[in-house]
């Protein structure tokens, strides 16, 4: 079993639901490190989870990313720890300059709230390998700037390197780039960050089980490391 | 002491939708020649080194990824 170490920013709300779908997941436990910590306590993997640090203040995530944790994180990225940017999570990374592109006002202005359809472009990724390529999955939205964007020479790249995990596959909520909704970076694939909430998809009374097969693919990725 | 305003603007090349409402209530209004309208955001501050605005700018107040900005530098009395 791992844990999961979930980073807390004032103004996160799906750390929680985090570290709830890792250990309901029978991942292991999980820990929650505040933002001001600098040590990750030796935790597997790492989730940058959803909410409104620091309120969105200026831009989602701009502040986040100088948080003191923050530099553990890119050192453990760096070093090719997992990690797993979702929803505001991913807002922080790309921020943080641990994946390519930025992510904009919705197109609609609208803030975002449902269920969209997924679907699985790559299952090379330790994030998605135990999922099925081409196979759409249910997972819920919760944003207001979720539109995905980056120059055309970052996109050429996103594609010529099988780095877009997922692409909206019913309707483009927010406007993103060639529908991007997750696409994987850093040195060794080991960086994800995705608009929808898999932690919120993790068993059918929640509307969609869906979203266990990325915590799966985590899952086995570890055991591999530790054997 | 200096006082630096920051203008930040979604970077031409990409959609700004508040623009474009905007100018579609302008055009109803009656302006109809009113075009490339784009919503922004000004920073205001005051510090001794205004030259440290552009480096601000790239660290924290814009995103060079999606946004453009510009500064403008003015004296205050007192």
């Amino acid at each position: 079993m791992f844990t999961a170490g979930v980073i807390v920013f004032p103004g996160s709300n799906c750390d929680r639901d985090a570290a709830n779908a890792w250990q309901e997941l029978g991942c292991g436990s999980a820990k929650l490190l505040w933002h001001r910590d600098t040590d990750l306590q030796g935790v597997d993997m790492v989730i940058v989870p959803g909410g409104f640090s620091y309120g969105d203040a200026l831009r989602a995530g701009a502040i986040a990313r100088f948080a003191p944790i923050m530099d553990e994180v890119a050192k453990f990225a760096q070093d090719g720890g997992l990690v797993m940017g979702i929803c505001n999570g991913f807002q922080i990374v790309c921020e943080a300059g641990l994946l390519p592109g930025a992510l904009a006002r919705n197109e609609g202005l609208k803030f975002a709230c449902k269920h969209v359809d997924l679907r699985v472009e790559t299952v090379n990724s330790p994030f998605t390998r135990a999922c099925e390529r081409g196979a759409t999955l249910s997972i819920p939205i919760a944003h207001g700037e979720g539109r995905y964007v980056c120059d055309e020479a970052t996109h050429a790249r996103l594609i010529a390197d099988d780095q877009i995990l997922f692409r909206y596959a019913s309707g483009n909520p927010n406007g993103s780039q060639d529908n991007i909704a997750g696409i994987v970076g850093g040195p060794n694939r080991n960086v994800m960050g995705m608009m929808p909430h898999p932690e919120r998809a993790t068993r059918v009374g929640l509307g969609s089980a869906d979203g266990a097969c990325l915590f799966r693919g985590i899952v086995a990725t570890l055991t591999e490391a530790r054997v | 002491m200096p006082k630096v305003t920051v203008t930040v603007t979604l970077k031409p090349s990409l959609l700004d939708a508040q623009g474009r409402t905007i100018q579609e209530a302008l055009h109803s209004l009656g302006y109809t020649d009113v075009k490339n309208v784009r919503v922004g955001k000004v920073i205001e501050l005051e510090t001794q080194t205004p030259a440290d605005a552009t480096a601000m700018c790239e660290k924290l107040l814009a995103n060079p990824v999606m946004e453009s900005y510009r500064i403008e530098v003015a004296e205050v009395e007192g």
